[in-house]
């Protein structure tokens, strides 16, 4: 049962029935994507759906939870380093890449979180901040360990389920590496539904809506915040190593405090307060970002112009102007 | 000895320019609560029009000792410009959640980016031999200070004792302070705070520029140094407390010279230092050094 569902005057209820229109178009598009577009943007697809799951879980901090860390970015890092590491260590087993990526981002973000999340509003942010400029001058000053500015080389990892031994990298990223990727996106967001929709996910809402109300009510307001930063650090981690295969790079500006904005960038495009909305965000900011870079150098003016458009006029997002029902509302 | 005195003549240049960047960020943030992303920017764009200034004043001839009433001057003109600007976008949101104004400033700082680079290019900009211009100081032991380092500590520090001036014995002054306090009170009391909000944010933002300009003799003005300049900026405002003035004064000496001490010293941990300090003053006390309570 979810908090919409109860609250959904009876007309909106009615419309429950088409509940699913949206989120099973806007995904059967993902889809048939790759016969549809080239391999250019079928790879920008890829390179979304991986910012589209890290959404998910920044989601469940900022849309859910009440909290906006402006150093998620971090668990990019994480996820793409650990990838580089394994594949430079000839483990190329996709599953394995992302437990161990997860195993990662669930080892630092619980001393992380246990940091931050005594603290709310602005002063998390900062703290976050800090914590992912502080993994950014690591990986940027510690040539030996980290490549530093040049970053490490992500080869291609394989998943166990096809074999991909005949194909070359084109073919692999817009065939069977896209299915998967696009099925364990799918995974995910079930799992976040699923999380959501539980009575912890209604506990981090009354969090968001009243903290001390919350308490009184029985909620263990700190370690719920806590799980929750520790699940967002994870779906940041699972997107980095996404994120990073097509690049085939891991690089410190992924953990920098410019990519974190970029990320809340795509939260706030696609809407924070649809439970949709980091997968609008992610294809539409990536899909115009890589639109406006081949008409234009001047492409963050641009972008500028339109976060400050969308935070002044429209800051519930873009799914919230298509899909004005309540139901998958955070 | 001679590294001693590079990182103490280094490490209080660092730290005066980052006083004047920081206490843009503290008197916006201390009157309008708003962190202004943006501010790294401002410094980006003073630096950028600094440079324009010195060329023109190249030009015309002035005299060495002018050459930095021109760089205070450009930056006080930029921020006359833009500051009302900007501040009119942010009045939309100044009722709203403060994720949301952070979230605009960042918007800014993608602006400004492209803004200097259509104006100015996107390869760095110097000046030429102006920093020589200035000469050097001759210490007994036979090394050498640059004249313009200390120039522009004797700025900074100048410019800190007329905004202190202006903060705490002017009328107006007086008035922001006030609003600083307790907005609404003030509203009440028939004060225009909607004018207040535009000279404070025109204040800082006339810091950062200037603190921009004064740097350029120096080095030279990049595209990223404002995103660069907004991490240092920030964990000043964390070390010494968000909105006090003294805090960003500690602040900005303790990052000016750990940054100093580190690049002489161990420049793997030039960064990672600060950032160490500022998670320590974020866990052990989060109002900072000198802030008051959360």
């Amino acid at each position: 049962m979810s908090l919409a569902e109860t609250t959904a005057a009876p007309a909106t209820r009615n419309m429950a029935k088409f509940a699913y229109a949206v989120p099973v178009i806007g995904f059967a598009l993902i889809a048939v994507f790759p016969y549809i577009a080239g391999p250019h943007y079928t790879i920008l697809m890829f390179s979304a759906m991986g910012f589209a799951i890290a959404l998910f879980g920044l989601n469940l901090l900022f849309g859910f939870t009440g909290l906006l860390p402006f150093g998620h970015a971090m668990f990019l890092a994480i996820g793409a380093y650990t990838a580089a590491y394994l594949t430079a260590a000839k483990y190329m087993s996709l599953e394995l890449i992302l437990l161990t990526a997860a195993a990662a981002a669930i080892v630092i973000a619980i001393p992380v979180g246990l940091l931050c999340i005594r603290y709310i509003k602005i002063y998390f942010g900062m703290l976050t901040l800090a914590f992912s400029m502080l993994l950014y001058s690591f990986l940027f000053k510690f040539y030996k360990i980290t490549g530093g500015d040049e970053g490490l080389r992500i080869k291609m990892p394989t998943p166990s389920l096809f074999d991909l031994s005949k194909h070359d990298t084109i073919t692999i990223l817009t065939g069977p590496l896209y299915y998967y990727v696009f099925g364990l996106m799918l995974v995910l967001a079930l799992i976040m539904w699923r999380i959501v929709d539980s009575p912890f996910g209604l506990g981090l809402r009354a969090i968001r809506e009243n903290e001390q109300k919350a308490k009184y009510l029985g909620v263990n307001v700190q370690r719920y915040r806590l799980v929750a930063f520790v699940v967002a650090g994870v779906y940041g981690a699972l997107g980095g190593v996404i994120v990073a295969i097509p690049v085939g790079l891991a690089d410190p500006s992924l953990a920098y405090w410019v990519q974190s904005g970029n990320l809340v960038f795509m939260l706030l495009l696609g809407g924070y307060t649809n439970f949709f909305g980091p997968v609008l965000g992610a294809v539409l900011f990536i899909f115009f970002q890589d639109q406006l870079m081949s008409y234009t150098e001047y492409w963050r003016l641009t972008f500028g112009v339109l976060l400050a458009v969308i935070v002044i006029f429209f800051p519930n997002g873009l799914m919230a102007v298509i899909d004005r029902r309540r139901w998958w509302s955070t | 000895m001679l590294s001693s005195v590079n990182i103490l003549v280094g490490g209080a240049f660092h730290a005066a320019v980052l006083f004047l960047v920081a206490c843009g960020l503290q008197i916006v943030f201390g009157v309008q609560k708003i962190v202004n992303l943006a501010c790294g920017s401002f410094y980006a764009i003073g630096a950028y029009f600094g440079i324009t200034a010195l060329a023109l004043a190249f030009q015309m001839h002035v005299p060495v000792f002018g050459y930095i009433p021109v760089l205070v001057g450009s930056g006080l003109l930029l921020a006359a410009f833009l500051g009302p600007v900007v501040e009119r976008v942010l009045r939309f949101i100044y009722h709203r959640d403060e994720h949301f104004q952070l979230l605009l400033t960042f918007a800014f700082v993608l602006m400004f980016e492209d803004i200097i680079r259509i104006i100015w290019g996107a390869s760095p900009r110097q000046t030429e031999n102006i920093y020589q211009v200035f000469g050097e100081f001759h210490l007994a032991s036979g090394m050498t200070i640059p004249a313009y380092n200390l120039i522009v500590i004797a700025v900074a520090i100048a410019l800190s004792l007329v905004l202190g001036w202006f903060l705490q014995r002017t009328r107006f002054g007086k008035i922001v302070r006030a609003t600083a306090e307790n907005a609404a009170m003030c509203e009440a009391l028939c004060i225009d705070v909607s004018r207040v909000y535009m000279v404070v944010f025109t204040l800082g933002v006339a810091l950062g520029t200037t603190g921009g300009a004064l740097v350029v003799p120096a080095t030279a003005a990049s595209l990223d140094m404002g995103v660069e300049l907004i991490v240092d900026a920030f964990a000043v405002v964390v070390i010494g407390g968000l909105g006090s003035m003294p805090g960003a004064l500690v602040g900005a000496l303790i990052v000016g010279f750990v940054r100093a001490a580190a690049i002489s010293i161990y420049p793997e941990f030039e960064v990672l230092a600060i950032y160490v300090l500022v998670i320590a003053v974020l866990i052990l006390r989060p109002r900072g050094l000198l802030g008051k309570a959360i």
